[in-house]
Order: structure tokens, then sequence, then C-alpha cells
């Protein structure tokens, strides 16, 4: 570190861009620590056996909308968040409108980098023996939970039922702008054949495993299974235990929309900022899936000096990496997918960017001829920049971008809003919206 | 929700029955309700309270990564509610042998609810019925108020963790302030005698003696009226004190919420006193659940010891052995890393209940050295059941732990306390035995039980009447920044005056680095800063917060 803080080739301001990153890196490390179960999360839910995990809402998003509106003209802040990503215990994401009710708590949360979290266990080994490992960033290990994590096979889709009526809000409570589709491309639906049902007695592949289950199952209840000495000639197979995998029919509505979202996640974005980013996302999507009816498709690109695409929704939310920033990487990654899937033809493409500005191409040399590629076949694009705290004075993203006029010859095309790290309430973001997609 | 039909009401009687015939002890009628998942879904942020107030927040209720205890701590989840009778939940998908071993369960929370003495303010309560009569109320000031009401909710239940649940317990202070014979009685023998008149024990025994004998003849109620005539008549400063001592009693300070009810300046005024309600039914509700909160790992785990003894021995078993061990290892197993209370609670239980039947709480045991005397100890007492008995009457999570944890114990189920750190080079987070002392697991279980804030008035600072005067006593962590400011605002608008609050908060200036003096040092090395915390004074006046650094 001393060596950078002397080192000539770096000027000040990518000095402290450099120092931001590998703060970041270090705290988003720790917060990623898997957090232990307390105690008051366990409960009778055992014997009950529903997934009360669900979300609730007996509200509708418009009463919800009204009141807070009522809050503030009562002169009490607002208090509902519309575009909340809720995964309760990692399973299946949702988009929720949510509120917190606020007391005065202790605050359990790490005060500074270095101190792990405490839990209790047991078993055997011995004082200082390591028990088990989990990955200090997610992505290294897919599944690699810390020791005692019920292996619940996760779905890590976004539910997208609640994105929906979100997006309708958004478009007549906030006024975001319809959109004016270009072009006919009329709503087509096929229908696709797969094996993906469950079916008793027959059916066209046998599910072995499960099978195999039943049918000791049953024999362990008839008595005809021992097992310390098998023997096959007792074994009763029932039809009833055998179970198959059986075509059928899917309708499949075709996308008109293919939005691509990018975000930093180098280690400057650490907190504030990237949360920032998230809930504008999410509120984007909202929207846009509302405009097209649900039919769109999403794709997630985050980077740091590299970039890379990530499957689904809940890595691009949960992952966090630190390193240094080259935001041209995700933009040649986009353009290549683009051109090879040949997806310019099918679909109304939407990319959305949220950066904190910071980005080691400072003057944009490796960016400018990328967007000028992506303006060729977006309907818009999108780049929000957050500001953190420290930082000051206008980002190298926001000077090339103004130097190379892009924003002024294509606003039709191109937007970018900024934001401050400390606007993060409801109102700021969907402010900033309006600007990207209006 | 439908009651639960007869032929299943029969097993359920048949269950109460061994029970009792283990020892559980519970009142007659209970409430059994089948319930869906969409039943669920609705009561589980009331708390499983069908009849509680309706609340816009709990239908927005959503579960996050948080975990709800943090964001919902006055909301425990069992499948029993703690009412008169009591009632219980049942899946409508359960198999009825699970339902059956659900049934123990079940039976030995109430056991539990209506024995433990943490319990015995809600003894008498049918709160069910009691948070309909509330609901009614809240829906008629709705009526008149409109939103507002909801707004007094929400600030109520801003400070809903502020009561003083232990304070309240105890209260001798609310029975003095009764100007009943009850009141009057209870100060003749708890204070007038000891404190005022400082009699012997003799002396005392002696007027004990004469009540009983007043209480045998005329029934208890006419006994201590005759009682206290004869006592007046004998002290004769009696009743003078006992008005004088009415007068001395000062507001409670340790409970924030009691004080804002009783000396708000705004809820005074006759058009707030609808106000006084709201505030006196979340305060209610709150601590009703409180001692639910305080006994979560003796209550799961008494619960868990009696559905495994007495289902393990009951005929329903038969056929469902392998399905039942499955349940019940997921329930009460030890887990490698966490802290499930149902496990610890029920080795607690099994633990306590071997060790006193080999009379080894007593003094004989305890004054051995010698390790292998100290394994074979055995004096046959066969106490065990008796002792858990009363473990399950007089203790709450807190003084069991601080009492029954040793090192035996921790020895016995190889518990022990898991460190975090960080290695870089591997890149993962390694978990680590930290240590197997009994010290650092009893520490580590009294760390993670619920523990509010403890934030009391000022008394001298609010009568000067410069608003309400608030202080934290700080235990090391700081309060929830962000949601210092909400809070406070509730709690300006109920006491209609400036609100301040004291608190203690991390000294920032130290923990920022000078940008241009980086050390050497490599991720895994980074120093960890010295934390220093500093006194700072929030003040919340207008609905605009302000802070300031205390000198």
């Amino acid at each position: 570190m001393k060596e950078l803080a002397k080192n000539p080739l770096f000027s000040d301001r990518e000095k402290e861009m450099i120092l931001r990153d590998f703060r970041g890196t270090l705290m988003s490390a720790i917060e990623k620590t898997p957090k232990p179960k307390s105690i008051y999360d366990y409960d009778d839910r055992f014997f009950l056996g529903t997934p009360v995990e669900a979300v609730i809402g007996l509200q509708t998003l418009d009463d919800l909308l009204n009141r807070d509106e009522q809050r503030e003209k009562d002169g009490f802040p607002k208090k509902v968040i519309l575009g909340k990503i809720a995964s309760p215990r990692g399973k299946k994401s949702v988009i929720v409108p949510t509120v917190v009710e606020e007391k005065f708590y202790h605050d359990n949360r790490p005060i500074v980098p270095g101190q792990g979290g405490e839990e209790g266990g047991s078993g055997d080994g011995e004082e200082g023996e390591v028990i088990g490992e989990a990955p200090l960033r997610e992505e290294q290990g897919q599944g690699g939970k810390g020791p005692g994590g019920d292996g619940d096979s996760e779905s890590h889709d976004l539910d997208d039922s609640r994105a929906y009526d979100i997006g309708k809000a958004l478009t007549e409570k906030f006024n975001l702008p319809n959109i004016q589709v270009k072009g006919k491309k009329s709503a087509l639906y096929k229908y696709t054949y797969e094996l993906t049902d469950v079916n008793r007695k027959f059916g066209q592949i046998l599910e072995k495993k499960k099978s195999l289950k039943n049918i000791i199952k049953t024999n362990w209840l008839l008595g005809t299974f021992d097992p310390e000495n098998i023997s096959l000639d007792k074994i009763i197979i029932c039809p009833q235990d055998l179970l198959y995998r059986i075509v059928s029919r899917e309708k499949e509505y075709e996308s008109q929309a293919l939005v691509f979202f990018i975000r930093d996640y180098s280690g400057s974005m650490y907190g504030e900022t990237t949360e920032i980013v998230l809930s504008q996302h999410v509120l984007i999507y909202s929207w846009l899936l509302y405009q097209y009816q649900e039919r769109v498709e999403k794709r997630f690109i985050l980077h740091d000096t590299d970039a890379k695409e990530v499957d689904n929704f809940v890595k691009y939310y949960r992952l966090n990496n630190g390193g240094g920033t080259n935001i041209s990487s995700a933009y040649k990654l986009i353009n290549k997918i683009v051109e090879n899937e040949n997806l310019a033809a099918d679909y109304n493409i939407y990319i959305f960017q949220g950066t904190d500005g910071d980005d080691f191409d400072s003057d944009g040399k490796d960016a400018i001829p990328e967007i000028e590629k992506m303006l060729t076949y977006v309907n818009r694009m999108g780049i929000t920049i957050v500001k953190s705290g420290n930082g000051s004075g206008e980002s190298y993203v926001e000077k090339y971008l103004e130097k190379s006029k892009l924003l002024e010859s294509r606003p039709d095309l191109l937007r970018m809003t900024v934001l401050d790290e400390t606007k993060k309430n409801q109102d700021d973001l969907i402010k900033s919206i309006k600007k990207l997609v209006e | 929700m439908e009651l639960i039909k007869n032929d299943f009401k029969k097993v359920m009687e048949e269950c109460k029955r061994i029970s009792r015939d283990g020892g559980l002890r519970f009142r007659d009628e209970t409430l059994e309700f089948i319930i869906t998942n969409e039943d669920m879904i609705r009561l589980s942020p009331k708390g499983m309270i069908p009849t509680l107030y309706e609340y816009w927040i709990n239908d927005v209720y959503v579960l996050q990564d948080k975990g709800k205890y943090e964001l919902f701590p006055g909301n425990p989840y069992e499948t029993v509610v703690n009412t008169r009778p009591p009632i219980s939940f049942y899946n409508d998908n359960n198999p009825e042998w699970l339902n059956v071993m659900i049934f123990y369960h079940v039976i030995a929370h109430i056991d539990f609810f209506q024995n433990n003495v943490f319990f015995q303010k809600t003894w008498l309560d049918d709160f069910l019925g009691k948070a309909r009569a509330d609901a009614q109320i809240i829906e008629e000031l709705r009526s008149e108020q409109g939103r507002w009401v909801d707004y007094v909710i929400e600030f109520a239940r801003g400070m809903d963790n502020l009561v003083d649940f232990f304070g309240n317990l105890n209260d001798v202070e609310s029975t003095i302030k009764g100007t009943s014979d009850q009141a009057r009685f209870d100060y003749f023998f708890d204070e007038y005698l000891q404190k005022v008149q400082k009699v012997t024990t003799f002396k005392y025994i002696e007027e004990l003696n004469k009540y009983n004998e007043l209480a045998k003849e005329q029934g208890p109620e006419m006994g201590r009226t005759l009682f206290l005539g004869y006592a007046g008549k004998k002290y004769l400063d009696f009743n003078a004190k006992f008005e004088k001592r009415v007068k001395e009693i000062k507001p409670v300070t340790n409970d924030v919420m009691l004080f804002i009810l009783e000396n708000s300046p705004k809820l005074k005024k006759d058009d707030n006193a609808w106000m006084k309600k709201i505030l006196q039914i979340v305060r209610e509700t709150s601590l009703y659940f409180q001692p639910q909160i305080r006994t979560k790992i003796l209550n799961e785990g008494w619960a868990s010891y009696w559905h495994e003894k007495l289902f393990m021995s009951d005929p329903r078993l038969r056929t469902h052995e392998v399905e039942f061990s499955k349940i019940n290892a997921g329930v009460v197993s030890l887990q490698r890393v966490g802290l499930n209370p149902y496990a610890v609670g029920l080795r607690l239980f099994k633990f306590l209940e071997a060790k006193a039947n080999r009379g080894m709480n007593s003094y004989a045991y305890e004054k051995l050295a010698d390790i292998d005397a100290r394994t074979k100890f055995d004096t046959k007492t066969e106490k065990g059941m008796n002792f858990i008995f009363d473990v399950r009457t007089y203790y709450s999570d807190f003084t069991a732990i601080n009492e029954f944890i040793d090192q035996d114990f921790v020895t016995e189920f190889k518990l022990f306390v898991v460190g975090k750190r960080a290695n870089p080079q591997k890149g993962v987070w390694e978990y680590y035995i930290k240590s197997k002392k009994a010290e650092d697991y009893k520490k580590e279980l009294k760390d993670s039980l619920y523990h509010p804030p403890h934030v009391k008035v000022d008394l001298e600072k609010t009568l000067k009447g410069e608003g309400l005067y608030l202080i934290h006593n700080f235990e090391g962590k700081e309060l929830v920044r962000e949601y210092i400011s909400n809070t406070m605002l509730g709690i300006e608008f109920l006491w209609g005056d400036k609100v301040v609050l004291e608190t203690h908060e991390i000294d920032e200036s130290l923990l920022k680095h000078d940008e241009n003096e980086e050390d050497d040092t490599d991720v895994a090395e980074i120093k960890v800063p010295e934390i220093k915390f500093q006194k700072v004074i929030y003040t919340m006046e207008n609905r605009k917060l302000s802070k300031e650094t205390a000198s």
C-alpha cells in the first residue's frame, strides 16, 4: 500500500479509486459471511410442516401507496419500500413491497473488519480444529454452504407475479411512461414437450431412485426388507411404487423484450451503492415486465475487471466480488452475446447499468466504441452512476460520456442519471428511473 | 379453521390422561383446531392469536433474510396459544400418528405455560377473549379517529420492547396502588410489619395465625376484612401509614411505555384519552409475549422431552417408528454448527434429571475434587423427576443457563463454541472449534438470548418540563442508528413535546484512516482499530432529529 501511495504512475484520483476498491473488497468479504441462525429462528413449524416463508400481501399495492402518500401529508416519513427483494432463508426470491417496524434495538452487526461471529456447535473434534469451510465469495463454490446449512434445494428464480403489480403501480402511480413498441413483434406462443411431470405406474422413463425408495418403504412396512440380509426373492414390487417421468405439453409465450442488467461488483461498490443499484434494477425490471405483459427475458452481467454472465437473479443480487473496475469488459460481453445469439433481430433490447463511475479505462477509449456498437441495436440504454460519499466531483464515466457527446447526439437511445449514495429513498430512485426511461 | 373431529378429540383426551400419569399438571379444558396453510399465513404475523387486533403492517409482513425475530421480536410462534382454555393447531395434512406426537408436545407446552412462574401474570387471562375485546375497541376507535389510530399503534409498537417485564412481574407498587382490601392487606404483611414496625419473626407469625384463624372461620374474603379492622385498632398508625405510602409512590422510570402512558402531558388531555387505550393494548400484548421469549429454550426443551418420552411408549407409534425418528431427529438433534433451542433444552432436562437421580446437586458432590470419585458418585436419590419439575416451575432461560451449564454438560454432549475466520489463501471462511470450555459456551448461549436495550426515564430532568429525557443504559452495543429517528418521532408524538435520548456510539473519528498514511499490511492482517464509545445525545423536536456529542 505504501508503494501505491508513492507510485507516480497513478494520479491522486486513481489512488483513491484503488483504495476504495480495496476497502470494499475487504468489507464485503466480511459481510458475506453466513449469518448464524438465532435460537429464536427455530419454532414449532417443524410440526405444522408448512412453508409460511411465503410473502403475504393482504393489502393491495394501491392501498399501501395511498397510505404512504397520506403519511407524507400528515407529516410523517414514508414507510413502504416498493421493490425489495426477499429471499426468506435462501429460498425463491420475490420482489415485494415492504415495511420495517423501527424500535430501539441493539446493533448486532460487526463493528470493524476482522471480527468473525461466534456460535454454538457440537460433535467430535479438538479445540482449534477446523470443522467446516464456506467460501469467502459465494461464486467460488456452488452449494458450498456453511456446515450445518440445511441442504434445501434452492430455486434461484425470481417470482414475477409481484413484480408485475409493482410495474403496474410504477406506470400508473408514478407516471413512468408507456413504451411504444417499435416494429410489429406480435405475441407468439409455442408448445414444447417436456419430460418434467411425474406419474405413477406408467410413463416414458422410470425414476429409478424415487421408485427404489418407495419399494424399500413398502417392503420395510411389510417386513420383507431386512437391511442386514437383503434378499431379492422376498422383495415385492408394487406397481404403485414405480414412478415415471411422462411427457407433458407446456405452453410457452415467446418473449418480446430482452433486458441486460449490468452491475459493477468491484470493491468500491460495497454497501449502499450496491443496494441502490439493485433496488433500481428491480424497479426497472418490474416496469418492463408490466410494459411487455410479462414477456420479458432478463440476462445478468456482473463485472469488475472482467465480466461474466450469471444465470439467475439471486446470483446477480447476492454476489459481491471486489477487485478493480473495467466497464468495457461488460460491454464487450454483451456485444458478443447479442451477436452470437442473433438477439437483435428477435427482441427489443434494453440495457441498464449500475456503477459508481469509477473505471480504470479512465478516458473511455475501450468503452466508448463498445457503447456506440450497442446503440445500433438497443431500444434504450440507461446508465446509473451512484456516487459514494467520499467520491467527489465528476467520475470518469461521466467525463468520458460527456466527451463522447453520445448523450446529446442519441438522447433517444442513451441516458444517464447520477444519484447520491445518501439519496436512497423511493422517490429519488423513481425520479432517476424516469430520467432513464422517459 | 375448525375444531378437530370427535374421534380425534377422544384420542387427545387419552393423551391427556397419559400425560397426567406422567406427572404433567394442567387444567382440563383445551381446544384443538385444524388449520390450513392459508390460516397459518394469516395467523403467523399475529403470533398465532386469531383474535389479535388488525394492523396494516401485519398484512405486509414479509420474512426477509434478516430473520423474523429481529423484525418482530414480540411474536414468538408456537403451535399452542397460552390462553384459557389453551388452544393448539394441527395441520390438515398431518397423518394422525404425527398429530398424536404433536399433541404430547403441545400438552407439555401447556403444562409449562400453566406452571412456570414467569407466566404467572397470564394465568388468569383468557387472552384470546381479551384480544378480541381489544380488537373491537380498536375497530371502534378506527371508525372515530380514522388513520390516526394506525399512527398511534405504530408509535406504540415502536416502544413496545421498552416495557419492564420483571418489574411488572414483581409489582409491589401496583398492588399498593389499589385501594382495595387486598392492597392494604399486602402492605400490612409485606411492608408495614417488616419495615415500619420491624417486628420479630415470632410476632409476624402470630399476626399471620390471627388472620388464618379468621379466614378459617369466615372465609378468606371476610377474614381479610375482619383482620384489617383488627389491625387498624391494634396498630393505630397503620391506616395513616398506608395512605402516606400510597402518596409516596413514584412514577416507574424503568418502564418507558408505562411512564408515557401515565405521565404524558399530551395523553392527559381529554381529547387524547383514546390514545391511552391503544397504548395499553399494545403494552399488554407485549407483556403477554415476554415470558414466552424468555423461556424459549426451557419451554421447547420441556415439550421435546415429553413428546419423546410419552410418544415412545405410546402404542400408536407402532409402524411409524421410522417416520417418527426422522421427524424427531429433525427437531431435537444437535447441529454441528448452530444453537437449536429444542436440542439444547432437551439435553439440559435429561442431563439435570440424570444428575439429580444420582444426588449430584448436593454439597457432597460439589466438594469432590477427584475426577474418578465424581464419575462414580451416586447416592441413588432418584429425585431427578422432581428436580426437573422444579426447573420447569422456577427457571427462565437465563437463570437456567447461568446456573446449570457446567463443564459436565458441555463435555457430555460434546458442545463447543464455533469460531469463524477467513483463510485468504484458500479463499474460504473456516469454521473451527474455538473453545470447549463451559464458561465460553455459557457466554455464547447467554449472548444469544433476547435482550432489548434497557432504556429508562431520567425523572429529574423530565420533571423540569423540558421534554422527556431517556437514558439508554449502555451495555457495549450501540442502538441501530437507522431506526432511532422514527422511533423517537413516535415517542415525541405520544409525549407531545421534545424527547431526548442519551446513548453511546462508536467514536468514528478514531476509525477513519488517514488516507495518506496507509499501512503496509495484507488483507488478512489488517489491524483492528481500537474502538471507543462516546456519549451522544439525540434530540427529537418538532419532528426533527438532531445529534450532539456529549462532553
